[in-house]
């Protein structure tokens, strides 16, 4: 019995480790499996096995998150690979993404459901434009810890003024972003130091290792326990003789807390009630929160179908047809358009829209903004647009809150998904 | 009052699901859930069962059946199915045969498991399902791990592991062409640590081949094959009586066993705990290749 107690106190850490062939990524999270025991024998073999077929002189553990035909012969991550791996405190969820430039769309959609971010920095090279790009990126996506990693200190003696020097560096660059909370721990993946368990090789450091900083983050209050959110999923009729008038509107709470007696209001049609009961085939609950999947019933009856919004009458979302956006591109095919028309998809709605402005794209290395002439925004891009809706949206910035605040657009045409917003 | 809100990862997973699922009932007109009989597959039944409560789930199930199987687990299908009160739908890779879709491997480690695509492709076709609910997880292998919840396939049912939708947030996109169908995947984020102590805290029923039993059989390759009227027993195999376990279920002529003591639930969970093979290790479907799943998917597979 104890033991299922522990593991039904275990939480949840969705992180993103994005990074280059070379700073050492993979051994980072080779390492941090290895060492929690989540690499398995047979994998082992088989990695070893293809390892000593390209002539890697030691084994490549880029090959365990490298699943794909592509991806193994040219010797890169093609796509954004999820990892897990548990401790006894914590079960961690890895997107982990590559780190190039041409890569950024994977980046942002690892980045999209993490809540912290590894960056890598070569403390050889210090601060380069990738980290920057990297910082920039997991900011844009409302990532709340970025923890830098400075690694590869075996080969600069384990310098603390080495290590001190980037940790200023960044800090200089960061203070241009909005970061919550940043930590900073040099390690060397490849000895292991400050990986999972401290290292006697810098004592000057005082801090945790990486494992422990993973397992320790508090990331409670990143979730929106303010706003009361339920989009409209499904409504559930059972029409069964024992469920008679049974009229449940299920969803995931995008944020707040519901209870039974709550006083709501439905979106669009403004008609006001009350929460009946929450409803879960394991029984009724007193309260529901984010990320809680439930069924509300209301006290009285209400025309209500997938799309509407159930919030509380003095804490309404936005109501809206002009959209202000951070947008980026995922399209290989084609570009973002001017007076462009696609499918927007918004918690549970899809609707029309129109692209009414391009103001700028951000250069993602240097956070300049290029607004000058006519602005394209392809492949990668990120900008900021004005798009008008078809109907009204109820939303929330997604700075307050990433279920209510992020779009993404559909070609109408190809059905392909070709941008992911952010609602400013 | 002191208050968290916080829920435990796996009241998130299970949360996920969830809306995995009635995301499928919305956006899809004619979804169906594939269903082996294996823990997996039991897993999403229950997400499922939950996701609609009280009214019923709005999937049937599908069974791609080989005819390759073991009795404990159609027997466990057939008894699940009335106790719940879904509707089976059985697509059988015999049927493929004897029309002449698809020709049976010969040879020593013949399997129809490869066989099983068309069949799977077939039965969608027929009964003009848009959407195939499985319970497949990224943990599994690494051409899973670069699934989608929602997975396109083109007209072909072909996977094509480079031009996959991003997915971001919890917004899936299942547009698609007339002809096209997708595959949802709502254990995606599971791993099998999850599904099994998922199994204990629901207490649900899973068949008895995953608790160990004496059972006739050889071992070939590393790996223990279950003697059984569909596997052709080689001269220089010895046919030996063990305690056995499986620890995935599928087509009874390439799902190895592996010699347990585990006899319930909790010796089962200690031992996947201090386990150091992955489950499909005992697999010889994905010893074929390097890529082999990736392959398989790619024209349709589970």
């Amino acid at each position: 019995m104890s033991q299922e107690n522990e593991y039904f106190d275990m939480d949840l850490l969705r992180f993103t480790t994005a990074g280059s062939v070379d700073d050492g990524k993979s051994t980072l999270i080779g390492r941090l499996m290895f060492d929690t025991k989540t690499i398995f024998e047979d994998q082992l073999e088989a990695i070893e096995k293809s390892s000593r077929r390209r002539g890697d002189d030691n084994i490549n553990l880029a090959l365990l998150t490298d699943g794909l035909r592509a991806e193994r012969e040219q010797g890169i991550t093609i796509d954004v690979a999820y990892r897990y791996f548990a401790t006894p405190k914590r079960k961690f969820i890895i997107a982990d993404t590559p780190g190039h430039i041409q890569y950024t769309r994977n980046m942002v959609t690892g980045a999209s459901t993490a809540n912290l971010a590894i960056l890598l920095v070569d403390a050889r090279k210090g601060i380069i434009e990738q980290t920057c790009r990297h910082a920039f990126i997991a900011t844009l996506l409302r990532i709340q810890h970025i923890v830098l990693c400075i690694n590869k200190m075996d080969l600069v003696d384990y310098s603390e003024e080495v290590y001190e020097r980037i940790v200023e560096d960044f800090k200089e660059f960061a203070s241009r972003l909005d970061i919550a909370d940043i930590s900073f721990i040099p390690v060397s993946a490849l000895c292991g130091d400050n990986v999972v368990e401290k290292s006697a090789k810098m004592p000057w450091y005082h801090g945790p290792a990486l494992l422990y900083h993973l397992e320790h983050v508090y990331i409670g209050p990143d979730a929106n326990h303010v706003d009361a959110r339920l989009p409209v999923q499904w409504v559930i009729r059972p029409h069964s003789h024992e469920h008679h008038d049974f009229r449940g509107y299920a969803g995931r709470i995008a944020g707040g807390v519901f209870k039974p007696g709550d006083e709501v209001v439905v979106l669009p049609s403004g008609f006001t009630s009350k929460v009946k009961g929450i409803h879960t085939m394991d029984g009724d609950l007193d309260e529901a929160f984010y990320p809680m999947s439930v069924a509300l019933t209301l006290e009285d009856e209400i025309d209500i179908s997938r799309g509407d919004m159930i919030a509380k009458p003095h804490n309404l979302p936005h109501t809206g047809q002009d959209i202000d956006l951070m947008l980026c591109w995922f399209s290989e095919k084609q570009s973002l358009r001017q007076k462009g028309r696609y499918i927007l998809r918004h918690t549970t709605r899809e609707m029309k829209c129109l692209v009414r402005e391009i103001y700028y794209k951000i250069d993602v290395n240097t956070l300049h903004k290029i607004d000058e002439g006519e602005v394209a925004i392809g492949l990668n891009d990120i900008g900021r647009v004005s798009l008008r809706t078809s109907r009204p949206l109820f939303y929330d910035t997604y700075r307050r809150n990433r279920v209510t605040g992020s779009v993404v657009l559909i070609d109408e045409f190809t059905n392909e998904t070709v941008a992911a917003g952010m609602i400013r | 009052m002191h208050h968290s809100y916080s829920l435990n990862h796996l009241k998130h997973l299970e949360s996920e699901a969830i809306f995995v699922l009635r995301e499928t009932a919305a956006q899809f007109e004619n979804p169906a859930i594939l269903f082996s009989g294996g823990k997996d597959s039991i897993v999403v039944v229950h997400l499922a069962r939950k996701a609609f409560w009280p009214a019923r789930m709005p999937f049937p199930l599908v069974h791609i059946d080989t005819g390759h199987n073991f009795e404990e687990t159609i027997a466990f299908r057939d008894l699940m199915v009335e106790e719940i009160g879904a509707r089976l739908i059985v697509g059988l890779v015999q049927d493929s045969i004897d029309a002449g879709r698809v020709i049976e491997e010969s040879g020593v480690n013949a399997s129809r498991n490869l066989l099983q695509t068309t069949t799977l492709l077939d039965t969608l076709e027929k009964h003009e399902f848009d959407s195939a609910v499985g319970g497949a997880r990224r943990d599994e292998e690494k051409a899973r791990a670069k699934e989608r919840f929602f997975s396109h396939r083109d007209e072909f049912g072909q996977w094509d592991p480079k031009n996959q939708r991003p997915e971001l947030w919890n917004l899936f996109n299942g547009r698609k062409a007339s002809g096209e169908h997708f595959r949802v995947f709502p254990l995606s984020n599971w791993t099998e640590m999850d599904v099994w102590q998922y199994i204990r805290h629901e207490e649900l029923k899973i068949p008895d081949i995953y608790f160990a039993h004496e059972r006739e059989v050889v071992e070939r390759n590393g790996v223990l094959l279950a003697v059984t009227e569909f596997l052709e027993v080689q001269a220089s195999e010895t046919v030996e009586q063990r305690l056995v376990r499986f620890r995935t279920v599928g087509d009874a002529t390439c799902t190895g066993a592996i010699e347990s003591g585990a006899g319930t639930l909790e010796a089962v969970i200690s031992e996947v705990s201090a386990a150091r093979m992955t489950e499909r290790g005992t697999r010889t479907d994905d010893k074929r290749s390097e890529t082999a799943m990736e392959d398989r998917k790619v024209e349709g597979y589970f």
